[in-house]
């Protein structure tokens, strides 16, 4: 009897981290032929290695001595930190309000800004484009924060409303009777308390916009304001019939390494900020 | 500081009718306590009086000037909440000091000073540099008093401080705030709580508050010898008064009588006769619970420590001048 139990332990054990290796292949492997990829010169590319037998820094050279790749990049860290900055600032105000002060109508607006994210980008491109048009902020970075941040907002409001109304009560009427103005409340008592949740939505607002392909290749049209994942698309050959392996290589992994290093950083916030709306802190 | 004084104040959440006109007036450095059942209106009232809610209608006026468009800080009052409410992120000298800070025009030299000297009388000058989170349950509730404190408000209000906290620092911190009354005696305090012991012991007066309104207002012994109903009888006074009706009263002239346990005595030629249920030992003296044929036992104070058998039959005599006489109204008549 045991030793059958012990078999049947066994191979539950094996299966278990045997589909534990097929995942982490499946999500890793691509990442790790891109790394290898970059790091190969001339037609090393077309011999398939799974371990790096060449090393040469000729692709990452030319990525950033082509076209507009550095400014490209800027262009992505400049939309991105923004959107962030504008996204948190619009949303940490909005909640306070939709979570804090009584007013008619505030279920139905939160179930609104909700509703604003429900459409698809490709439904919405041609009236934003217009209205980008309208607003003279076509082919700057500008209309790529401002379509952003409208489509990270829904998001945003919505966990750090939820994020705030978990907040005791008693803490933001023992400021008010401090002599806090709600202004006050804000910076100085809740965005403190609210640093997992503001890190966790930040991260995600800041990773959509650095990945975000459609409304950047729509509503910019020249090398100098173009972000890096439309840059990377466009990248270009000798002729028409050669695709630049090894240069896209290194463009993706260059693009990817902050995210995975912002990631890195915080994650012990976003871990906490992930269950923070669950237990009251 | 500040004579408080509330004319017909009314408060409604929605339909609801919370605080039905109540008309109170607090005397300077005044320790007021508010006491009442659960969802009597209390700890509205004393929100009112803070300002955190608005008045729906009537006066609130702080020595004579109506400040019922006044924020709370306006209003010079400072509060200490059930739940402590201290600022998780700040160290207790930065809980103690925010609403300094925001008050501007104090020198950090100065703000030092008065959290300092706040401290001092709490003795919790050692944990200045402690999270909230360090603290246990007592201390947390002695920096939520010294961050009221160092405000220096005319007006302290408390909501039930004491209920979070377990039974031995309840009756400490009572006794401390006690001292901060004496110590601090031009402020005026107003205190809400459930427990008719803490009522008795902190106040200069009590207000009972019952369906948002006042019942009685008066100093705890007028409360406790000269109740204005049954009902005020029945809440201040532990044990409760014993309240027997029917062919007993009607010996009394009245349709109930109130009678205290500490007011009967059990002697044999005693005018009433009752079944002894359980006998409750407290060491200094006993309560005897006796069945009268009365919706509730009735409760004797009994000096020493006779054991009385339950099933036994005992007699017991109400002291002659300490009834109270109440009519079918439930007013007294005296």
């Amino acid at each position: 009897m045991t030793g059958s139990f012990d078999l049947w332990k066994l191979t539950k054990g094996v299966l278990f981290y045997a589909l534990v290796i097929a995942i982490v292949v499946i999500a890793v492997f691509p990442f790790y032929y891109a790394i290898l990829t970059s790091f190969k010169a001339g037609t090393d590319l077309f011999r398939i290695n799974y371990w790096p037998t060449s090393f040469s820094l000729a692709n990452y050279q030319s990525v950033f001595s082509q076209g507009a790749f550095p400014r490209n990049l800027l262009n992505s860290v400049f939309v991105a930190s923004v959107t962030v900055a504008l996204a948190l600032f619009l949303a940490v105000t909005a909640s306070f309000a939709l979570s804090r002060v009584r007013f008619r109508g505030r279920g139905l607006l939160l179930m609104t800004i909700l509703a604003v994210s429900m459409f698809p980008q490709i439904a919405v491109l041609a009236g934003l484009f217009e209205v980008i048009r309208f607003l003279g902020i076509y082919n700057t970075p500008w209309a790529l924060i401002f379509a952003y941040t409208i489509f990270t907002l829904p998001f945003t409001v919505w966990v750090l409303t939820t994020f705030m109304r978990d907040l005791p009560v008693e803490i933001e009427e023992a400021a008010i009777v401090d002599g806090a103005t709600p202004w006050v409340i804000i910076t100085q008592v809740f965005m403190p308390l609210m640093w997992p949740a503001l890190v966790t939505t930040g991260l995600l607002a800041f990773i959509a916009a650095w990945n975000e392909f459609l409304f950047a290749l729509t509503f910019t049209v020249s090398n100098q304001t173009r972000t890096v994942p439309v840059a990377i698309a466009l990248l270009s050959g000798g002729s028409q019939y050669e695709i630049p392996w090894g240069i896209i290589m290194a463009a993706s992994v260059i693009v990817t390494v902050p995210l995975v290093a912002l990631v890195l950083i915080f994650q012990r916030k976003i871990v906490s900020g992930l269950t923070a709306g669950g237990v009251k802190g | 500081m500040a004579a408080i004084e509330l004319r017909n104040v009314k408060k409604s959440f929605g339909v609801v009718n919370v605080i039905k006109g109540v008309d109170l007036e607090v005397k300077k450095g005044e320790f007021m306590v508010f006491v009442g059942p659960s969802g009597c209106g209390k700890s509205t009232l004393l929100r009112l009086i803070s300002g955190l809610e608005d008045i729906t209608s009537g006066e609130m006026l702080f020595d004579g000037k109506v400040v019922n468009a006044l924020t709370p800080s306006k209003r010079g009052i400072a509060m200490v909440f059930q739940s402590y409410a201290l600022y998780p992120h700040m160290t207790v000298y930065e809980n103690m000091a925010f609403g300094l800070k925001l008050e501007k025009g104090h020198s950090k030299e100065a703000i030092r000073q008065r959290v300092e000297k706040a401290a001092d009388m709490l003795q919790i000058r050692q944990y200045l540099d402690r999270l909230p989170k360090q603290l246990s349950g007592g201390q947390r509730q002695r920096v939520a008093i010294g961050r009221a404190i160092t405000r220096d408000p005319k007006v302290f209000l408390f909501d039930e401080p004491l209920s979070n906290l377990d039974a031995a620092l309840r009756v400490a911190t009572r006794i401390e705030i006690a001292k901060l009354h004496e110590e601090m005696n031009d402020v005026t305090m107003i205190y809400v709580t459930h427990d008719q012991v803490e009522a008795m012991t902190l106040a200069d007066r009590i207000c009972v508050l019952r369906d948002g309104l006042v019942e009685q207002v008066g100093t705890p012994m007028e409360l406790y010898e000269r109740p204005d109903s049954i009902f005020v009888a029945g809440f201040i006074g532990s044990p409760k008064m014993n309240f027997v009706a029917g062919e007993k009263a009607s010996a009394f002239s009245c349709s109930t009588v109130g009678i205290r346990g500490e007011h009967m005595d059990i002697k044999p030629d005693g005018i009433w006769e009752g079944k002894v249920i359980h006998t409750e030992n407290l060491g200094a003296d006993s309560y005897v619970y006796l069945d009268m044929g009365q919706e509730e036992p009735v409760v004797v104070r009994h000096d020493g420590t006779t054991n009385y058998q339950s099933g036994s039959l005992v007699r017991v005599s109400p002291q002659e001048d300490r009834i109270h006489r109440f009519n079918e109204a439930g007013k007294p008549i005296r």
